[in-house]
This record gives structure tokens, C-alpha cells and sequence, in this order.
């Protein structure tokens, strides 16, 4: 509740006993409804002038009880609604679900499906951190004009998807044991063809950006996350790449074809906005590579394990826990089949963007209000995944 | 308004011709407007030069904004408005309407004298500023003869309204915005008058008229223009820049910073008190590129300005054209450029612009008793260029590095 002006209490301008003149600080609530939250999403401020005092993230406005309602729910029914989880990512988040659901039932998938999944992987990793980087830069007050280059690109890869899956953002692409739809030569050259146009977007990206000193002097040792905090928050993906953690899942646990594909994880040092911002950059360059390498050497073959059935689909009691690296972090389903196997009896989503939001206030005290705005965009954060 | 109270009984008698066959009240009103009393004519030739103001740039400063518009369209790759009219001409109408059918909302907790106050008294010293800005060869609405310090003491009190109206609307948001606007154009205003006086002192004259005409002759009324000597180009940044906080142009935008406190000051403002408030803003704008352009860009000097009809005629054009210059510039930087932190721009303004601002005006001091023109060109730009090196030296921030990424192994 956000106290009326009228109660504060009276105060003159005269120095206190230490010779300070007494100030007050004012609680602004940053949120639900404001242009830079990115969706309904509360920060609970107490400034002193411009300076953040304390900070206190409220999450919640967007709940949509997910884990509740794929409990009531047969296995494949609750993959339409990981599109809903981060919208922006929707092909990682079927794809997590259906790996922990493939290690829960013990299903082999056929090679054609690995390096299909792989490939929508990257170009939704090149999809998200491009308009981050854009959504970022609008929150630095560069009036959309790099969000909607960013845009640009993303027309192409949603293009691509809706040809493949018939929908732009929800795609609901993945199955268990390999995904819905093969991908047709046609749609391998659209693929192609994006991978050799994107280094160049990312060239002029960068011409634009990169060494613009404004950008430097806002984003360089602001809202530095330390090494040790990352690890011990357990923030995951860009984020903690960008502190110097490195840890990659795709290096760590080489799901899918990634055991087989060549790619470098770069890191930062100083783990401040600039780095985020960079480091997704560099991250999209090698995923251009990885893109590259997985249309070289898709295999022809079935598009999903032909002994999977997807209707009356039916699990052993066990639990299971599947990971990807999201473009976001680590994204993790967390099942439990109990008897009768139908439907998962606990169903768990580890977003990474909500555990990436908890140390907010540690990486925003200190600055200016501006910076908050800022160091929020850099934490890359979709609130249906941080509300479920 | 000199040149029109001269020109006021011919017009009179023209309109007098005109008006002389109307029945019944055409005798007497052409025989008054054929030999006017005095106060007539003062009053007539105070009437123009209002009208003038008050239709030519409202007008401006609609199509501003669907210039504005298309050219951030362009920008950001995007067609801009193109719906209503052709090329979206009717865009600026179609939005005065929108707004002023829109519901008017005054916060409960506000004050709601002051919250109404405010726009109105945005307007006013934006229009105010237009009176000292000659839009072409001595056509001044009023030759004040202390112009330039006229327009600093007006514009500086648009801030006003911005304190009035963020701290009437009783919203954290305004409050910030409004603290910041007040912080900002106070602290421009010093930079942008000390690079006017580089301009006064070496026009001799305080009068807007006198600089401009001071600007005149060379080749092709261009070579005098104050931007193509070492001070006055070094002038024109900084009051450029100026002009651009005072106006709260991004990058300067932070007192309505819409990703951080939304729209600043008039968060809480609707409908035509929201226009008002733009109105303002954008009018504040022009005329400040006005005056700009009369300070460093030659005013309405160019190829053919001059004294008499078609000469007056190109000299207005001249001034518009470079107006019009001033203003696609501003658009450009906004739709290119981030903005900056609150203490970041205010460091700029006391660490870069202050100094530089009065390194400038030992520059003009330099210029002016150095008789021989090549030795003054030398040592003035060698003097200013070594500031700017030493200056921006001193100010660089220390956080900014060229940073190296490794790989992990």
C-alpha cells in the first residue's frame, strides 16, 4: 500500500544533530503497470533522491497455476502450454519438457528429430537474445530503433516456424521421441538462409551499437553481479556466463547432437550490463556456427522414434528430471509418475528467468533509478515464466 | 514589427480598395482604413506580427510531429502514419481531435489549480520566445534591443510549469521528473548563455537583428555565417546541445524518461492538457533552433537574401530552410541515440560544456584583437582544439574500457 503524501511527516531544512541535513527517502512503486517492467511484473523501490535504498521484487500478478493444471492433465496435453511459459522461447520450452519426459519413459530419439530440435534451439536462441539485446537498449531510451532491427531478423525465424509448425509463437512443435512435423528441404534452405544473413545483421548490430559511448557509460559497472553471488543464487545461463561461471549445459551434459557439434562458450569477467549485453552477442555468433554445422550434417530419417505412442501415452512410476540450456538458463521439468501412469503426478518447472530475478536488489542497490530499468532488461525476464 | 507599422497604410488602402464595394458598410470602413488614426496603425501592426506567431507556428509544429513521426518510421524501419490522408498529412488534425475529445482526468489528490495551471503556462513562454526571433531580413516581431537575454530569461521560465505541474499532480513519477527538469534546465541554461556571449561579443549587439545582419556578406551571404569560424562552430555544438537539455530532447529526455518514470511530469495529464504540455515542448524547440539559427547559422542570411520584397521573401526562406535543418536533426538524434543517467548529464554540463563554453570566449577574445585573419584562424582553432583535448581528457569517465572476452576451454 503505497502511503498518500499527506502523512509523511513534517520536516524543515535545518541540520540534524550530526550536522546532515535530514532528507527523506521516497518509496516508488516501479510496476504492475509501467512501460519497463516487461509485462506485470512489481518492483517495490525506496529511493533516496535518485539512488535505490532497497529494492524488494514482487512477483505473482501473472500466475496461471501451469504446474496445478498439468497435473490434471495427460502427458501431452500440458505441451501446448509450455509454449505458454516463456513465449518468446516457446520451441526450448517443449523441448525441455519433452526430454525430461523422454528420460522419465526411457525413449531413444531418432537422429533426424536431435539435429531438427537442435536447430530450432539455436535459431530461438538467436530470436531471444537479439531482441533482448533490443528490449534492453529501450530501456536505455534508444526509442525502439534497435528492438525493431532486432524485429527484423525475428520475422524471418518466425516465418520459418509457422511454415513448419503453423504458428508463429506458440508452436507446440515438439513430441515425445522427436517432434510433429518434418522439416522439408525448402524449409532447410529457409534455415540456411537465415544463418548466413544473421552475421551480417549482427555486424551492422554492432557497428550501431557496440562502441556508442553512451551505451558504454550506462552499461559498464552497472549492476555488477559478482562470481561467487551467481553461483551461490544459482543464476544460470547468459547471466552467469557473463560473471565468468562457466557453465553451459549443452557443454555440461551434452544432450541432444551438442556432444557432436563444435562451439566455444564465451565468458566474462566483470559480470556488469555491458558484459550481459555482450556476451549474448558472442553467444549468438557461436550459435550461428552451431546452426551451420547442424544444417550441414542433418541425417535423413524418421522425424520421431516410430514406437512412441502419443495417444494413451503411459509412464512407470519413477521421477525425472530433464534440463536444457534455455536462451534464458537452465530450464528444468521435474516429474513424477505415480501408478496408472497416465498423467504427471508432480509436474515442476525450474524457470531460469525467476531465479535469475532473485538477486535483483543485490544489483540494483547503489544505482540510480535509471539503472534499474536497465539492469532489469539485462536480466532477460518473460513474467509467464517467472509466474507460471 | 517596424517594418510592418511601415508597410501598415499601404495595406490598409488595399484593403480598404477591396472592402469599398460592400454595400452599406463598405463607404465608411474604406474611408476609416484609407486614412487610419495613429492607434490603428499600431494596433494592426502589433496584430500581425502576433497572428504570425501564434498561426505559422502551432502550424510547424503539427507537421513537426508527422515529420517526427515518418522520420522515425524511416529509422526504425517502419512506414510511420500513412492512414489518414495521403502520406498521413491529416495525421497532426486527426490527432488534435483524438485528444481533445479525450476524457480530461484530474487525480483526486492533486491540487487542482495548479494541475490546471501548468500546461497553460507551458504555452505561454514558448510563444513568448517567437517575439525576439527575426524570420527574415528585419522581419522581427519586436527588435528588443536585450533579445538574447529576453529569450534566456523566457525560456528558463517554461520550468516553471514542469514544477508546477509535477508537483501538483501528487504522483512519485512527476515528482522525480519534475526534480529532474528543474536540476537540468538550471544547469544547461549556464553553458548555453556563456556560448551565446562568445555570439554577443562578437555581433557587438545584444539585439537578435543585429547578429543576424552581422552574419550577412562574403560570398553568397555565406562566409560570415558565425558556425564557419573556430568559436563559432565550437559554439554552435555546445549551444546546440543546449538547447537540446533545455528542450528536454533525448538524449537529454530524462525529466519524461517514459522506460524509467514514465512520462515525468505529465504522467498525469490527459487530453488537451497533455497537447498543451507538448505543445510546448515542441514549440520551445523551434524556437530555440530559431534562435540558434540566428545565433551561428547566419539567420535568414543565404544566396540572394536581402533587403526589399523578393530578397525579404528569400530570406524568410532561407531561415525556414535552415529551421526546418535544425529540427530533422533533433529527430535524427532521437531516433539513433540512448539516453543518458541523471548525473551523467549533469557532469557533462559542469565538467565539459561549462569550460568549454568559457575556453570559447577567450577564443572570440583572441579572434577579435589578432587583426591578421590567417594568425587568428591558426591560434584560435590550435587554443580551442587543445581544450577540447585536454577537456574531454579530464572528463573521461573512468568506467568506460575496452573490454576482451575469452572462451571457456
Amino acid at each position: 500500500m503505497i502511503q498518500p503524501l499527506t502523512d509523511a511527516k513534517p520536516y524543515t531544512l535545518t541540520p540534524g544533530s550530526n550536522g546532515v541535513i535530514e532528507t527523506q527517502t521516497l518509496e516508488v512503486s516501479i510496476g504492475p503497470q509501467h512501460p519497463s517492467t516487461h509485462g506485470v511484473f512489481r518492483m517495490d523501490c525506496v529511493l533516496d533522491g535518485e539512488s535505490v535504498v532497497a529494492l524488494k521484487p514482487v512477483m505473482g500478478y501473472l500466475h496461471r497455476n501451469h504446474e496445478q493444471l498439468a497435473e490434471r492433465m495427460a502427458w501431452l496435453g500440458s505441451m501446448p502450454y509450455t509454449d505458454r511459459l516463456d513465449y518468446f522461447n516457446s520451441m526450448t520450452n517443449n523441448w525441455a519438457y519433452a526430454l525430461a519426459v523422454e528420460k522419465l519413459a526411457g525413449i531413444k530419439v531418432p537422429d533426424r528429430a536431435e539435429y531438427i530440435r537442435v536447430i530450432m534451439a539455436e535459431l530461438t536462441r538467436l530470436l531471444n537474445h537479439s531482441c533482448v539485446i533490443g528490449f534492453m537498449l529501450q530501456d536505455l531510451g534508444a526509442w525502439g530503433t534497435p528492438l525493431l532491427y532486432a524485429f527484423r531478423e525475428r520475422e524471418r525465424i518466425l516465418d520459418l516456424y509457422e511454415a513448419v509448425s503453423g504458428s508463429r509463437m506458440m508452436c507446440n512443435y515438439m513430441r515425445f521421441g522427436g517432434v510433429r512435423v518434418n522439416l522439408t528441404d525448402e524449409n532447410l534452405a529457409t534455415a540456411k538462409d537465415i544463418a548466413t544473413r544473421f552475421p551480417r545483421f549482427l555486424d551492422e548490430f554492432e557497428k550501431l551499437l557496440t562502441n556508442n559511448e553512451v551505451l558504454l557509460a550506462r552499461t559498464q559497472r552497472v549492476g555488477v553481479l559478482p562470481k561467487e553471488l551467481a553461483i551461490n543464487a544459482g543464476i544460470s545461463g547468459p547471466m552467469a556466463r557473463a560473471s565468468g561461471v562457466d557453465y553451459d549445459l549443452r557443454k555440461v551434459d551434452k544432450y541432444g547432437v551438442y556432444g557432436r557439434l563444435e562451439f566455444r562458450v564465451p565468458l566474462g569477467d566483470i559480470g556488469d550490463v555491458y558484459d550481459r549485453y555482450y556476451i549474448r552477442v558472442l553467444e549468438m555468433r557461436e550459435s550461428i556456427k552451431i546452426l551451420q554445422q547442424a544444417l550441414r550434417d542433418i541425417p535423413q530419417g524418421p522425424h520421431i522414434a516410430p514406437e512412441v505412442k502419443l495417444r494413451n501415452f503411459k509412464i512407470p512410476p519413477g521421477d525425472g528430471y530433464g534440463r536444457i540450456e534455455g536462451p534464458k538458463g537452465e530450464l528444468g521439468f521435474y516429474l513424477v509418475s505415480d501408478e496408472g501412469g497416465k498423467q504427471p503426478y508432480r509436474y515442476h518447472v525450474r524457470p531460469p528467468s525467476f531465479i535469475n530475478l532473485t538477486i535483483l536488489e543485490d544489483m540494483c542497490v547503489g544505482h540510480k533509478v535509471a539503472d534499474v530499468v536497465v539492469i532489469l532488461g539485462s536480466v532477460d525476464i518473460v513474467l509467464g515464466e517467472v509466474d507460471r | 514589427m517596424d517594418q510592418v507599422y511601415k508597410v501598415a497604410p499601404q495595406l490598409l488602402k488595399f484593403l480598404s480598395y477591396l472592402l469599398g464595394w460592400l454595400p452599406w458598410i463598405g463607404k465608411p470602413v474604406a474611408g476609416f482604413l484609407s486614412n487610419p488614426p495613429a492607434w490603428f496603425l499600431l494596433a494592426v501592426a502589433i496584430a500581425i506580427p502576433i497572428l504570425f506567431v501564434v498561426s505559422v507556428f502551432p502550424g510547424i509544429f503539427a507537421y513537426t510531429t508527422l515529420v517526427e513521426r515518418k522520420a522515425l518510421g524511416r529509422i526504425q524501419n517502419r512506414i510511420g502514419p500513412n492512414r489518414v490522408g495521403r502520406w498521413g498529412l491529416l495525421q497532426p488534425i486527426a490527432d488534435g481531435v483524438k485528444l481533445l475529445t479525450k476524457e480530461d482526468i484530474v487525480p483526486r489528490s492533486a491540487d487542482k489549480f495548479v494541475h490546471f495551471l501548468a500546461p497553460v503556462i507551458a504555452v505561454i513562454p514558448s510563444v513568448l520566445l517567437f517575439s525576439v526571433v527575426p524570420v527574415g531580413a528585419g522581419l522581427v516581431p519586436v527588435d528588443l534591443n536585450i533579445g538574447i537575454l529576453f529569450a534566456f530569461a523566457i525560456s528558463t521560465a517554461s520550468v516553471l510549469a514542469l514544477f508546477m505541474g509535477g508537483w501538483a499532480s501528487r504522483n512519485k513519477f512527476s515528482l522525480l521528473g519534475a526534480m529532474r527538469a528543474v536540476a537540468q534546465v538550471v544547469s544547461y541554461e549556464v553553458p548555453m548563455v556563456l556560448a551565446a556571449v562568445a555570439v554577443v561579443m562578437a555581433a557587438g549587439s545584444l539585439s537578435t537583428l543585429a547578429i543576424a545582419k552581422a552574419q550577412g556578406g562574403g560570398i553568397l551571404n555565406v562566409t560570415h555565417w558565425f558556425v564557419f569560424r573556430p568559436w563559432g562552430f565550437v559554439g554552435f555544438i555546445l549551444f546546440t546541445i543546449g538547447a537540446m537539455a533545455e528542450s528536454a530532447r533525448t538524449p537529454f529526455d530524462i525529466p519524461e524518461a517514459e522506460s524509467e518514470i514514465i512520462a515525468g511530469y505529465h504522467t498525469e495529464y490527459s487530453g488537451f492538457k497533455f497537447a498543451l504540455f507538448q505543445l510546448g515542448e515542441y514549440l520551445a524547440s523551434i524556437a530555440m533552433a530559431g534562435i540558434t539559427v540566428t545565433m551561428f547559422l547566419g539567420g535568414y542570411n543565404g544566396p540572394g537574401s536581402g533587403p526589399g520584397i523578393l530578397g525579404g521573401l528569400i530570406s524568410m526562406f532561407w531561415f525556414f530552410a535552415k529551421l526546418g535543418g535544425m529540427i530533422v536533426l533533433t529527430i535524427w538524434i532521437r531516433g539513433t541515440w540512448p539516453r543518458v543517467r541523471v548525473d551523467q548529464l549533469m557532469s557533462f554540463a559542469w565538467k565539459v560544456l561549462l569550460p568549454m563554453s568559457i575556453v570559447n570566449i577567450v577564443a572570440v577574445g583572441m579572434w577579435h584583437y589578432i587583426a591578421i585573419r590567417p594568425i587568428a584562424w591558426v591560434v584560435t582553432t590550435l587554443w580551442l582544439v587543445l581544450w577540447f583535448i585536454t577537456l574531454s581528457k579530464l572528463a573521461a569517465s573512468e568506467n568506460i574500457e575496452k573490454r576482451e572476452y575469452r572462451y571457456a576451454s
